[in-house]
């Protein structure tokens, strides 16, 4: 059998995750590489849709694997049908999408197969014939090169804005359909229906304006400092999760992966570290602008205009310039 | 419920991290604390003691230092500890902590296992669903509500961008929390006297070794991220940064 990468795509519902192009499109540059074919499968119940949509792109072939036991997701039921795909396959590398579902399954996944998983990985290296994968160590303060030690399948899921899925090459791919393995006896778990907490009253997606506050601020009093700032600007307020997490400001207002994603004229990030979860919902700002007493805060890599500072006293003295300058005087 | 929290010691927040000399990990010399999330499920291990009686046991793997996480946990009110006490403990990848961690607790009986849903340093994501896989138990992650049933628990998941999911499972499981699903709490005075009169276990790197295996990853380098973007740094006193900053406001970003 000749040498893969398979590339194990996201559905909910039928409906394809957009992160799964990502994870094509850094299989595809593997691929230039290593001279690897790319092949992708997806797991679920009735997925003519999802398997078409995939065959778009460049890969040799595209696998739906489908039970009835597998309509929703449970990791019980996805280990056990991708284990047998995987082990009788024998590809030698195994991508994700760094999704959570992903987070949810994947470990075990590994574990079954006796293989390791590197996970959240930002990129590649092709160095002298050896693979290595780059991740963020400390939440985005370092990176790290990881090696596999032991033999393939290795498995590496690869963080969501790590490869452009828009990117990844267009083809004409055949399918074909699969009938998953089926673990014997009644499962485990009871998934229930996914759902969306109630209509959200702050729709932060289509500020022009944002000014983002974070765990830098201390106290829940001082979110004061940054609603002047807001006020003075004519902007929204948002913030990290850990300000929210803390009630100092409503969930509606959390800025991330697992709040809203934005993409204003202007983004200020007041003592905001830039991690990766805060940072996928606030790229796509125009201009960004950091303040943060720490230099090597990761939020610096992806701003426009950073002040290093103590935002204590930032903050206030910009606050009070724009006022004057809005004053005309 | 007997309920297992495994927590782990990483770097403080805000501590300055530099590299070793090899460029192979940090320089050690710096201030820990608890990693976040796992105080999270600390927390929430506690607030199911009280609803529903039981015992909470922490365990930890790592140097002598992170002895200190067990203490404040068994002050705000874990009953005992286990501590996997060796400097070796640190440099084994998830599978091999789930091992350990595993064999450490051989015998014992928990209904629950939580931790954190991913560590502040490595963050890798994966111990806790890798104990699942060897306890050969059911898992959850990225908890953020637990619900005891009758014939198990009713949990709420996080999901992407504000979707929600509720599944049941029976026990025992493994659950990682996130952080925020409850409010944290301090250690008494009364709690931290307490804790240094609370069992706590040591298991040496010898007593687990045969359960554990050769490390299938390794970091070949540690570095600092190579910028790619052109970031204007302004500086100057407060008022001559806003000075400038309202200039860019004005001038480029047009937003004044
Ligand atoms: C599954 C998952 C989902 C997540 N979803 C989200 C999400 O949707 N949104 C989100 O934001 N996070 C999310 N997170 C959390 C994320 O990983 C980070 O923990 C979080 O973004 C950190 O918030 P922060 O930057 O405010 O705090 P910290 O990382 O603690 O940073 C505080 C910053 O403030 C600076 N600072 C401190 N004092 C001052 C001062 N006086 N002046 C200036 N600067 C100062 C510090 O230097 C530091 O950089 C998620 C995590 C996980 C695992």
């Amino acid at each position: 059998m000749a040498d893969c990468i398979l590339v194990v795509a996201e559905h909910r519902e039928g409906k394809l995750n957009r992160a799964s192009f990502e994870t094509i499109a850094g299989a595809q540059a593997i691929s230039k590489e290593t001279g690897w074919a790319v092949e992708v499968v997806v797991v679920g119940e009735g997925l003519d849709a999802v398997i078409a949509e995939l065959a778009t792109k460049i890969v040799s072939r595209v696998y739906a694997i489908e039970a009835a036991a597998l309509a929703a997701y449970t990791s019980d039921a996805y280990v056990y049908a991708l284990k047998n795909f995987v082990s009788t396959k024998q590809p030698k590398l195994v991508l994700f999408p760094h999704t959570y579902q992903v987070r949810d399954f994947a470990p075990r996944l590994a574990l079954a197969l006796d293989r390791t998983l590197i996970s959240d990985a930002i990129g590649y290296k092709f160095e002298s014939g050896k693979l290595l994968f780059s991740r963020q160590m400390f939440q985005g303060k370092f990176a790290a090169d990881v090696s596999f030690a032991g033999d393939p399948p290795w498995l590496v899921t690869f963080q969501i804005g790590a490869f452009r899925g828009d990117l990844a090459e267009p083809g004409s791919a055949p399918t074909e359909k699969v009938t998953a393995a089926v673990a014997e006896g009644a499962p485990r778990v009871t998934p229930h229906e996914v759902f969306q907490e109630a209509k959200q009253a702050v729709d932060l997606s289509q500020a022009a304006i944002i000014i983002a506050v974070g765990r830098g601020i201390k106290e829940q009093k001082n979110v004061a400092i940054a609603e002047n700032l807001a006020a003075a600007l004519g902007g929204e307020l948002a913030a990290s999760r850990p300000i929210c997490d803390n009630g100092w400001l409503p969930l509606e207002r959390q800025v991330g992966s697992s709040g809203q994603t934005v993409a204003p004229k202007l983004y200020i990030a007041i003592g905001i570290s830039g991690a990766i979860q805060h940072i996928v919902g606030m790229k796509g700002a125009r201009t960004i602008v950091a303040i943060n007493k720490d230099a090597e805060a990761p939020i610096f890599e992806i701003a426009d205009i950073g002040v290093v500072g103590n935002l204590f006293d930032i903050v206030p003295a910009l606050t009070a310039e724009i006022v004057k300058v809005k004053a005309g005087t | 419920m007997k309920i297992l929290v495994c927590i782990k010691q990483v770097p403080q927040k805000d501590a300055p991290l530099k590299l070793n000399e090899a460029g192979t990990w940090i320089r050690e010399d710096v201030s820990y604390e608890v990693n976040e999330p796992d105080a999270y499920a600390l927390e929430e291990a506690l607030r199911q003691k009280e609803k529903h009686g039981g015992e909470v046991v922490v365990i930890t793997a790592g140097p002598t230092r992170s002895q200190q996480v067990l203490r404040e946990a068994l002050a705000k009110g874990a009953d005992r500890a286990i501590h996997l006490e060796d400097d070796r403990f640190g440099a084994l990848e998830s599978t091999n902590t789930a091992r350990a961690i595993a064999a450490a607790i051989e015998g014992e009986k928990f209904d629950l296992v939580v931790t954190g849903l991913q560590s502040d340093d490595y963050g890798a994501a994966q111990t806790g669903v890798l104990l699942a896989e060897i306890l050969g138990w059911p898992h959850a992650t990225i908890i953020i509500g637990i619900e005891k049933t009758d014939s198990g628990v009713h949990l709420k998941r996080e999901l992407e961008a504000g979707h929600y999911q509720f599944i049941d499972m029976p026990l025992p499981a493994v659950l990682t929390i996130q952080s925020g699903i409850n409010k944290l709490r301090y250690a008494t005075l009364i709690g931290i006297k307490q804790a240094k009169m609370k069992p706590m276990r040591k298991v040496s790197y010898g007593e687990v070794e045969a359960k554990l295996s050769k490390n299938l990853q390794r970091i070949e380098r540690l570095y600092v991220p190579v910028k790619q973007k052109k970031t204007e740094m302004l500086e100057g006193t407060p008022p001559e940064v806003a000075k400038k900053l309202v200039e860019h406001l004005r001038n480029t970003v047009r937003v004044i």
